[in-house]
């Protein structure tokens, strides 16, 4: 105290400023901490809301509400695996064309792009990502629908439909909307999500790491393959959850072209439909009653199924660092 | 360059001549002439930012990493000229091994770190891939500590195993020379001790250049030294006469710490 006094302060001036401080620091916890909870009120809230308008579809079906494959409004009959499939098969293929095109695009924009292109392409990217869903909607239904079933889906069917195997997937009229058309737009509506992730997080291998690679005499594939993708898997497959979540909830563009019938789709040429496009198409014109609880009970499923992506993503990647790092 | 730089009774590993380096418009070496003898080592001593990692990092061509750098002049290695486009790098850098500043090993396992390398050139059953990994552990030192743990991450180790995961790495495809920039500047003094002794051990069967900060490390453990300054070689000769008798004064200045 007597330091105090020396720089010429009086004592309870000092002491003021001291509380007025500590019931700064106390509003300011208190505030942040509001703002946190509000988070979690939310979230507690569209669980609880979803739960309740839910229950009278599951007290109804019971857990047969999740396998039935009748979806008819007119006989209030209403199961959600038609809708489930289309979710979780379109998102898949989405992801098996997205992954593989991002990782190309990641690792051209990292390890062999010319400087003077890297900025123009990442921004590019970066736009794609930002183009709302409906204008990938519009353009897949009136644009690339057309195209496909005039040009490619023939093809594919000459093709890859004579096989043995494989062939039943790809049967049925080439109508240009279904299963894969709606996958192919939604893989094009992830690549920038899951490119950029992986972009970021091939950029964070330490160069000296790479060039000790390339000193043992490594190509650029086999720096990436063996030290690059190791080296960041934790982030990729992050990026590769975001992508799959992202897919899982899309809404506007997947409507637009997967057909929207609630019959289970026989190949990937034909139309079916999705959770979310289920929600889009009936909430609208839906009865109060079972109908209506059906949808909440729908939408709770798919809150269901995005929550345990991004929990096997979390333990993908705790995994990942537990056996990295042993 | 006045400087004599050539040697004279020894066998020459590479040899340098007139040679130029660019990082786009900056010129990083000027008109560099010396030869690397054969089963000696080599030390390159300076003031940071002379060009002597530069210098090192053209042997194995790292610099083509790198958009806008690059070298001119000739480096001679078994009568080629390394500097020209059409050499195959990936072979270079297998004859020319090198180990970096800070201890790199790759996220994998310790012997997969080894044995990574090895499968690049050589197809071999497991039981010799077996004895190549232990070889290679034993020539750098670091067998008795890790043999019970092969399997474990390379990033489990202390740096200065980490460090001789990198030699040992280095070592397993059996190069002819083996490049180390600064290799025990982020090591303690027992790790350095330890990769001192290794790199004595080496030079019996190896080529070896060493990018140093440390004066005492390049009078302990090198038979010659390159002295550099900006970008030139001032001076260079057996590390005895250069550290007892040097004949620039520059040399001598760094020497005896009047300026660097």
């Amino acid at each position: 105290m007597s330091e105090v006094s020396t720089h010429g302060l009086p004592q309870s001036n000092q002491t003021t400023r001291g509380k007025l401080f500590k019931l700064q620091d106390l509003a300011f916890h208190q505030i942040t901490m509001v703002f946190a909870m509000i988070v979690l009120a939310a979230l507690a809230g569209i669980i609880v809301s979803l739960g309740h308008q839910a229950a009278p579809a599951f007290k109804e079906f019971g857990w047969g509400f999740i396998w039935g494959d009748v979806w008819s409004i007119p006989d209030e009959k209403f199961g959600a695996r038609i809708a489930i499939y289309g979710t979780l098969i379109t998102s898949l293929i989405a992801l098996l064309f997205a992954v593989p095109i991002s990782f190309g695009i990641a690792l051209f924009l990292t390890e062999t792009c010319p400087t003077w292109l890297r900025r123009p392409l990442g921004t590019a990217i970066e736009l794609l990502a930002g183009v709302p869903s409906i204008v990938f909607g519009i353009w897949g239904l009136f644009i690339f629908a057309p195209l496909f079933s005039n040009h490619v889906q023939p093809i594919i069917q000459d093709t890859l439909g004579k096989l043995p195997l494989v062939g039943g997937f790809f049967a049925g009229p080439p109508i240009g909307i279904g299963i894969l058309t709606a996958s192919i737009v939604l893989a094009l509506m992830v690549i920038p999500f899951i490119a950029s992730v992986m972009r970021d997080v091939f950029e964070t291998v330490p160069p000296v790491l790479k060039e000790s690679a390339y000193g043992v005499g490594c190509t650029t594939w086999e720096v990436v393959w063996n030290i690059v993708l190791p080296y960041t898997r934790v982030g990729v497959i992050g990026g590769v959850m975001l992508g799959l979540g992202r897919a899982l909830g899309e809404t506007m563009a997947v409507t637009f072209v997967i057909g929207n019938s609630s019959r289970l789709p026989a190949s990937l040429f034909s139309p079916g439909t999705s959770i979310a496009s289920t929600l889009a198409n009936e909430f609208g014109e839906a009865e109060p009653g079972l109908h209506i609880s059906s949808l909440f009970a729908l939408g709770f499923l798919l809150f269901v199924i995005t929550f345990f992506v991004l929990a096997v993503s979390r333990w993908l990647i705790h995994r990942g660092t537990k056996k990295q790092g042993k | 360059m006045s400087e004599q730089s050539t040697l004279t009774g020894e066998e020459i590993a590479l040899q340098v001549r007139g040679l130029d380096f660019f990082y786009g418009d900056f010129k990083g070496l000027n008109g560099v002439s010396l030869d690397i003898a054969k089963n000696k080592v080599t030390a390159f001593i300076g003031p940071s930012g002379c060009g002597k990692s530069t210098l090192l990092r053209t042997f194995n061509r790292m610099y083509d990493l790198y958009p806008g750098h690059r070298a001119e002049g000739q480096i001679l290695f078994h009568g080629k000229n390394l500097l020209e486009k059409k050499q195959d790098v990936n072979m270079i850098r297998a004859k020319i091994g090198m180990v970096f500043q800070k201890p790199t090993p790759f996220p994998m396992t310790i012997y997969e770190n080894i044995a990574f390398g090895v499968r690049l050139y050589e197809k071999m059953p497991a039981s010799e891939m077996d004895d190549r990994v232990e070889w290679a552990l034993r020539k750098a030192a670091l067998w008795d500590e890790v043999k019970d743990k092969l399997q474990q991450s390379g990033l489990s180790l202390s740096g200065g195993q980490q460090q001789r995961l990198c030699i040992a790495r280095a070592v397993s495809v059996k190069p002819e020379v083996l490049l180390l920039d600064e290799p025990t500047s982020a090591l303690d003094p027992i790790s350095t001790a330890k990769i001192e002794e290794l790199v004595n051990e080496l030079k019996y069967e190896y080529t070896i250049v060493i990018v140093t900060h440390n004066m005492q490390q390049a009078a302990r453990i090198s038979d010659f030294t390159a002295f550099m300054y900006l970008g030139e070689l001032v001076e260079f000769g057996k590390t005895d006469e250069l550290f007892v008798k040097p004949r620039k004064a520059q040399t001598e200045d760094y020497i005896t710490g009047r300026f660097g």
